[in-house]
Formats: C-alpha cells, structure tokens, sequence
C-alpha cells in the first residue's frame, strides 16, 4: 500500500487558545478516513488546515511525497498555494455552491479556468483548448450522471433541494481529481430525510482509488463506510484504529463519554 | 354628509384649475424648447457623473477594506469629509478652491461640476458597493479557493456578480438622488434644467415653467425606475 497523505506534528491556534496540538496521522491509497468528536474539537479545523483555508502554525503535511506544509519553510506564496490546495478537494457543510451558475457551469467553471491557464502556460493552440474544453464537459456529464444529476444539469442551486445541492458540490469537487477527499460534515445543514442520499453517493465513491477524510456525527455511516476512525477531542487524537477498535472497544475516557452522549440524544 | 363633502372638493377643483391661465401654444413651444437645452446639460452632467463615479466608487471601496491601515484609514476620513458635506459646497470649492487657495487659473464651470459630483458619488457608491461586498459569505471565497481559483477570479466570476444583484436596490435610490441633486450645478451658473426655468421665470415674468419642468424630472427618474425593475427581474432567476 502507498502512503497519500502523511500529517506530521500539527499546530494551529486561534488567539491564545490552541485548537490542534501536534496532531499526526497517515492515510494509504484508497483509505476512507472517518473523524469524529464533539463540536469545537478541532475536527473542522484540521480539515481547514489540510485544505490550507487556514494556515497551520506548526507541522508539516505531505501528500504523494510532494510536501505541501512545512512550517519551517516560512509562508508559500499565492500561486504555490493554489496549487497545492489541488491535491484537496473539499464539501463544505453549507454546499456553497454558485448561485448564478447551473449546475454544470458550477462544475466546469474552476476546471475551465485552469485548463485555459496550463494551455496559455504551455503555449497551446486555441484547438487544443477547445478539446479540452469538450473533454471537461462531457466528463461533468458523466460524473453528474454517477451522483444522479444529469437531468438538473441546467438548473440553478436554489431550485435544487438540500440533499441535491450537496451532490453537485460533491461532483464538482469530483471533476478536480484531487488525490484526497474531505468531507466536511456533509450533512449537518439537511434536513433528516435528505441525508440518506448525501451519504449513499459518499459510499458509492469508495474504491481503490478515492481516498477520503470524512468529518461527520453519523456514526453508523462512520463505522459502516470507514476503514480508519480518528477520535479527536480538544486538538488531540484521543484515539486512532479500526471501526472495530474504536466503536467496540473504546479505551479513553473521553470517547467513552462521547458515545454515551451520542446515544442519550437518541 | 358624504356627498356635500364631495361636492365642496369639486368646486374646489374646477375654481383652482379655471384660475390658472393656461399660456398660449406659441409661449408653450418656445418655453419647452429652452428648458430642453437646459435638460440636455442636465443629462450631460447626470451620464458623465456615472460613467466616472461608478467605477471611481470600485477603487474607494478597495482602499476602504484594504488590509493596509494607512490606505484604510486615509479612505475612509476622506468619504467621510465628503459624504459629511454638502455637494453644494463641495462644488463650491472645486470651482473656486483652486483660484483662492493657489492663485492659479480654476476651472471652468462645467468640469468643475462634473468633478466634484464624480467625487461625491463615487463616496456613496463605494458604501454601497462595501455593503453589498460585505454581505456575501465567506465561504463563497472558500469555495473559489479550494478550486483553485485566484482572487482575481473569484472576484469577478464569483463574487462581483452576486454583488451587483444584491446592490441593484440601493443604487437604484442613489441614481434617482443623482438626477435630482443636478439642479446643485446652478449654484456656479451652469444652466441645467432648473436653472433655464429660473432664467425664464425672470425674463418673461411667468412662474408655471418652473412647475413644468417638474414634469421633466418625473419622467427621467420613472424611466429609470423601469430600468431598474427590468434589470431587478433579470437577475430574478436565481436567489443568492
């Protein structure tokens, strides 16, 4: 198995309080990684720091061998940044989808945007750039097909309910080929009933080739989809192993408690 | 009770209109066309103010929500100073600022107007536009980002357009202020609309062509509030 992603030692504070204490973890190809703990744990935080939307303070994050973090290295610039943002793909909470797109411009507008920037760097002809153009639309068709969305294609987001808009978020994070990717509590903003369908396209994702970090509170999906859990509780992980280790036999006090929790709100 | 109260209203109606004296076609024609020449400057003063404070407007907001103090600091005293006093004034002094202050040859009236109206709106321009900047989510920007999208591109292609939609309103009001506050430009002697009614109402003695030109400006601004309905319902077909 080849190691995608390795996090070393990560730090990250905001004011004085410290929200991610040296946290360190490693993801093999194709591993579906699940994190889970209380609200203000640091879970969202450290996907935010993967995704560099906040910039760690300490530690060093290493996807494919290509160090992407290195605190010791001082800030990236701009255009580095934005580059190394690509090995992540991220499905915020909120969907964010652009409302004065349809659907399938909500997909192809970034991967247009960058073809025409690697055509224009690499001196390509205005040909090329056409067939790129037609290979990146009628892969959104293909991938809203996969998320069951091909007939919304020229729909906006606000005729769209909850559970659909994430679907497009999905795929439109999907057409990016990132190496790695996050999910950030993807259901949260739906409503009960709509959830279902959010987490059966995440399942069907799950292959050889698809890592992913998933930041939920569904635990039977967690245990059900992961390979891998983190249990994350004020900046540390308090415990890392399988769905069998971590739901079964759960060793740290604090877990303990979060699942008794978890199933008093049930 | 109800039909006596009606009756009294009538009567007061038909007295009022038989009092006035209607002027003559010919007055009427000449009157018209003078005030057209005097709208012509007012339309003139009202296009050029736009063209130059619409986009003078984008560059203030920069400066007012630049993450250098200085530039923000500097900004925003100086909407402040503007938008604290009167465009009159401010007009004023544009006009005759630069020949009391350096003693040197000050500009003519019209460019003086145009400079100073420029200036004030694109002030209040820039708060609009600042409000409408302000209010979009963050994880808009968020969402550019993780695509790999620059700052430039998430303004423009993200951004800017759910802006527009949601200042479309405000600049709506403003615009139609603009159209009114034209009138100011007489205070150095440019003849506008007002002013070329004023000019007449001296010269031939007669006061109606200063209510008429009212008639003028209703029409202008009601053009520009359908304007402003077609666009709002254009950008009608998503919500964000």
């Amino acid at each position: 198995m080849e190691t995608v992603l390795k996090v070393e030692n990560l730090c990250k504070s905001f004011d004085k309080e410290q929200v991610l204490k040296n946290v360190s973890f490693e993801l093999e190809k194709g591993e579906v990684l699940a994190i889970i703990g209380s609200s203000g744990g640091g879970k969202t935080t450290l996907l935010r720091c993967l995704n560099q939307l906040v910039i760690p303070d300490g530690g060093k994050i290493t996807v494919n061998d290509d160090v992407i973090f290195d605190a010791e290295l001082g800030k990236e610039n701009e255009k580095n940044l934005r580059t190394k943002r690509l090995h992540f793909g991220l499905v915020f909470q909120q969907f964010n989808l652009f409302p004065q797109y349809n659907v399938f411009n909500n997909l192809t507008l970034a991967a247009r945007l960058l073809a025409k920037e690697k055509n224009s760097k690499n001196k390509g002809s205005s040909e090329d750039l056409k067939k790129e153009y037609a290979r990146i639309d009628s892969e959104a068709e293909k991938i809203l097909e996969r998320v069951g969305l091909k007939e919304k294609m020229k729909a906006y987001p606000c005729e769209l309910s909850g559970g659909q808009q994430q679907r497009v978020a999905i795929a439109r994070a999907l057409i990016l080929h990132p190496d790695i990717l996050c999910f950030d509590e993807p259901t949260s903003a739906l409503d009960p009933e709509l959830t279902g369908e959010v987490l059966r396209v995440i399942e069907g994702l799950k292959s050889k080739d698809n890592t992913m970090i998933i930041v939920t509170h569904e635990m039977e999906f967690a245990r059900r989809v992961a390979g891998k859990i983190i249990f994350i509780a004020d900046g540390i992980i308090e415990e890392m192993g399988t769905p069998e280790e971590v739901f079964e036999n759960p060793k740290s006090e604090k877990l303990k408690n979060f699942f008794s929790k978890s199933v008093e709100k049930l | 009770m109800a039909e006596a109260f009606l009756v009294k209203i009538w009567n007061f109606i038909i007295q009022f209109v038989s009092g006035i004296n209607l002027p003559d076609f010919k007055t009427f024609c000449e009157v018209t066309l003078q005030l057209l020449d005097g709208f012509k400057l007012t339309l003139l003063i009202f296009a050029v103010t736009l063209a130059g404070a619409l986009p003078l407007g984008l560059l203030i907001t920069f400066g007012s929500m630049s993450k250098i103090k200085i530039i923000k600091g500097l900004t925003k005293g100086f909407v402040w100073v503007i938008r604290g006093t009167p465009l009159m004034l401010q007009i004023i002094l544009v006009f005759y600022g630069p020949g009391l202050i350096f003693k040197i040859d000050g500009l003519n009236r019209l460019p003086a107007v145009i400079i100073a109206f420029i200036i004030n709106y694109a002030c209040y321009f820039s708060e609009i536009y600042r409000g409408g900047i302000e209010s979009i989510s963050q994880g808009q920007y968020e969402a550019g980002q993780v695509l790999g999208m620059t700052k430039t591109q998430i303004f423009f292609r993200i951004i800017l357009a759910q802006v527009i939609k949601r200042i479309i309103p405000p600049m709506g009001n403003e615009i139609i202020t603009l159209v009114k506050d034209t009138s100011l430009a007489r205070v150095v002697s440019c003849v506008e609309l007002l002013k070329a009614a004023q000019e007449i109402v001296g010269l031939k003695a007669i006061i109606w062509p200063i209510f008429y030109i009212g008639a003028f400006y209703l029409l202008f601004t009601g053009v520009l509030t359908i304007v402003f309905g077609k666009i709002e319902k254009k950008l009608d077909y998503y919500k964000g």
